[in-house]
């Protein structure tokens, strides 16, 4: 039900886009992560930032996008406060049954992970948001083949770090 | 200025949906790639069957421009398959990770540190990248009705029917 809702927000969200801006932007999350990093890398080595092709080519700056995972944050926030559902969790319980309960060791594999994860996102051009629903929705081919390899790499790999054991 | 409003208020909402729907939790995404839990595969199949169908009829109307991922072959399929790898490790995507920080799971600030200095890093090796891997073969930004050369509407109604189906099955095995 929330993803037939989700859907028709990023129906509306194209249209609106057009509208306001005059081009159409589609839900996504991941050029974000690219314009953050530059804003953050250019307080410390601004010409390095001015003169890469890709930072140049995305354009560091807060944007319409940038606005939008912001706004996940808050929006995500304000749903788990109205039932309760916000909770400080350390480590998930699927980690803690392989790795054990050691905060270094969730946060280096999220850390790293992410990296992973980033890199590849980049590469593909999208995450799941992107390329997955944004993508799909257009019935783009890029989309389709993405959201194939994130989920056929994601079972073998998850397969492969947390076990094949299955519980309830 | 607008554009930044619109973009915190559609955010807001996309968080919202996503959190209500449990789509930011660890346990949901790992649990769809342990083929355990198939919560955040149902909702994005119903956004994408919901979604596919405005899209399509408002691209009809001429009211949007279809914006298509590129199908760098290099690109999609390496990165593909490398995503998949860093989302089951750690447990998010990009989006989900941030909503996911939103609702207390501050495990989740890791991952969102990760996927910055994954950035920089890609940003950093981007234009040796860009004369090998993203060289190979490039399709362009093209879309399934260009390529099978139907109407995008044969197209949606296949996967509407594709859809309930595996919808059926996972009910069935109560995923």
């Amino acid at each position: 039900m929330a993803g037939a809702l989700a859907g028709l927000l990023a129906v509306a969200s194209a249209w609106a886009t057009t509208a306001v801006m005059g081009q159409t932007n589609y839900l996504g999350a991941s050029t974000t992560f690219v314009r953050a990093a530059g804003l953050l890398e250019r307080t410390v080595a601004p010409e390095r930032v001015a003169d890469n092709e890709y930072f140049s080519k995305e354009k560091v700056r807060v944007d319409w996008q940038f606005m939008l995972v912001i706004g996940i944050f808050f929006g995500a926030l304000a749903a788990s406060l109205t039932d309760k559902s916000f909770k400080l969790e350390t480590v998930p319980p699927t980690w803690r049954e392989r790795f054990g309960a050691s905060v270094g060791k969730r946060a280096l594999g999220a850390f790293v992970g992410g990296i992973v994860a980033m890199i590849a996102a980049r590469l593909a051009d999208g995450c799941p948001s992107g390329n997955g629903l944004s993508g799909l929705m257009q019935l783009s081919v890029g989309g389709l083949v993405a959201l194939m390899c994130f989920f056929g790499a994601g079972v073998v790999v998850a397969r492969l770090v947390y076990g094949a054991r299955s519980h309830e | 200025m607008s554009s930044l409003v619109l973009g915190l208020a559609t955010g807001f909402v996309f968080g919202f949906l996503l959190q209500k729907g449990r789509v930011l939790r660890f346990e949901k995404q790992v649990g769809a790639m342990l083929l355990r839990d198939m919560t955040i595969l149902k909702f994005m199949m119903s956004a994408i069957l919901v979604g596919m169908v405005g899209i399509g009829l408002l691209s009809d109307l001429g009211v949007i421009q279809l914006s298509h991922k590129p199908m760098n072959v290099g690109g999609v399929v390496i990165g593909g398959l490398l995503f998949g790898a860093g989302w089951a490790v750690m447990g998010y995507c990009p989006g989900t990770a941030v909503g996911a920080v939103g609702e207390g799971r501050w495990h989740a600030l890791f991952a969102v540190l990760g996927m910055m200095v994954g950035a920089a890093l890609f940003a950093a090796v981007f234009p040796w990248l860009r004369n090998t891997v993203l060289a190979w073969k490039d399709y362009g930004k093209i879309g399934l009705p260009e390529l099978l050369g139907v109407s995008h509407w044969v197209i949606i109604s296949i996967f509407w029917a594709g859809t309930i189906g595996l919808f059926v099955w996972f009910e069935k095995r109560k995923l």
